[in-house]
């Protein structure tokens, strides 16, 4: 399994945010995309996840084999928002995103366990705090499988006890083979994480 | 789908969900229409159909704005478009328009019958009505896909959307009203024009969809 980036060029209304960016990742392996506001971050991720046209080069998947064809089937995307519906309790989301997206994994009340929100399924997201409405959003990477992760400033909102399980959570998705690009200002503690720094273009 | 379809569902009976809005909003229009008009019972009972089908159409666009833009404020569309691998995204959109027409259109054909009571219409009429928009409603919030998807990333798309939409309709809007029309008045007929509307709404179920999955596509940023 493999994802490779290949001179890739991002536009943002008709201007060039970066160029000529290329990485590739094996299985198991992480990449941190850091730089300053403006500097395309979010961009990239978006690209790689196909919500945005690519302006240049290419984005491939290798060896998804039938169930993950394409860049795009094969992740999940973190973003800024955390796509639950108020309204809804964190299990009916959950349990949604779970039948929707495909390729089960973890239980709702599992991954609920896992992120430490046991016993808040039943309350509307809208009742939860920040850090809490954070957590839950990651608890939707774990009930369908994905072996890409792209997560856009993962850690938003997050105390420092739930950033280190968090951690923890990505360093077990590598160990099972897993691909992460995570854009943020923040450390994230993955070690032997790949560093790509991004610049301003001017 | 299916998880999709009962997750709109819900999202439009709890709180804010605007599935009575438009029951109220077509309830308010019918109401007021006997005021203007005055109380000439022929008068009213003639101009019923057409006016239970255009109180009908208005309330369909009411609710049409939050059908992906709803989405879109909290991310799930990001999530819906990088899911078109496996659910195509013509097929997602089909399913939520599904799920807005019966959670906020199919109440309007519910209570069509007692409306048209109001309107002075007799059974046969207010039965004919009632079928061809149970069969009719549907075109529009199709072609009403199409307009949400074109305006998802306006602020106030509301009204754009009901201005982009409303020409599109009007074919929908003259079938429904000459095959009610035909069920009642005798030289006219009944068959045909009903006929045409269903095939409209066959047709729109797979344009609306798959032109409302472009623009949704292109659209994201």
């Amino acid at each position: 399994m493999r994802l490779i980036a290949e001179n890739l060029g991002g536009e943002r209304g008709g201007e060039t945010v970066f160029s000529n960016i290329g990485f590739a990742l094996d299985k198991g392996e992480a990449l941190i995309v850091t730089g300053p506001n403006g500097a395309g971050k979010s961009t990239l991720l978006r690209i790689v996840a196909g919500l945005l046209p690519v302006a240049e080069g290419k984005i491939r998947f290798e060896g998804g084999g039938e169930a993950f064809p394409t860049a795009a089937s094969a992740s999940h995307y973190l973003g800024h928002l955390n796509a639950m519906k108020t309204a809804l309790s964190v299990e009916e989301n959950l349990g949604f995103w779970r039948a929707f997206q495909g390729e089960p994994a973890l239980s709702v009340g599992e991954a609920l366990e896992t992120v430490a929100l046991g016993g808040l399924g039943h309350l509307p997201f809208g009742y939860l705090s920040t850090g809490q409405r954070r957590r839950a959003s990651i608890a939707k990477l774990l009930v369908t499988r994905r072996p890409v992760w792209l997560l856009d400033e993962p850690t938003a909102g997050l105390d420092k006890a739930s950033e280190e399980r968090f951690a923890g959570l990505m360093r077990g998705h590598l160990r099972d083979g897993g691909i992460v690009v995570a854009a943020t200002h923040l450390p994230l503690g993955l070690e032997g994480a790949r560093e790509m720094q991004m610049r301003v273009a001017g | 789908m299916l998880a999709l379809f009962l997750r709109d569902i819900r999202l439009s009976i709890r709180a804010g969900g605007g599935a009575l809005t438009g029951v109220i909003f077509f309830l308010a229009v019918i109401v007021t229409i006997p005021f203007g008009v005055g109380p000439d019972l022929n008068l009213l009972s003639r101009i019923g159909p057409a006016i239970l089908w255009i109180a009908a159409l208005l309330a369909c666009l009411l609710g049409l704005d939050r059908l992906f833009q709803a989405d879109r404020e909290d991310g799930s569309l990001d999530l819906l478009v990088l899911n078109g691998d496996r659910h195509m995204l013509a097929l997602t959109v089909l399913t939520k328009c599904l799920a807005h027409w019966t959670g906020s259109v199919l109440p309007l054909v519910v209570a069509a019958p007692l409306l048209g009571l109001f309107m002075n219409m007799e059974p046969l009429g207010i039965g004919a009505t009632a079928l061809t928009l149970l069969v009719g409603t549907p075109a529009i919030t199709f072609i009403g896909a199409a307009g949400a998807a074109v305006a998802v990333a306006l602020p106030r798309g509301g009204l754009l959307i009901s201005v982009l939409v409303l020409p599109l309709t009007i074919p929908v809007l003259i079938f429904g009203v000459s095959a009610s029309y035909g069920a009642v008045a005798d030289p006219a007929p009944f068959l045909q024009p009903f006929l045409i509307l269903a095939a409209l709404t066959l047709f729109l179920a797979v344009l609306g969809p798959l032109a409302a999955a472009l623009a949704l596509r292109h659209g994201t940023d």
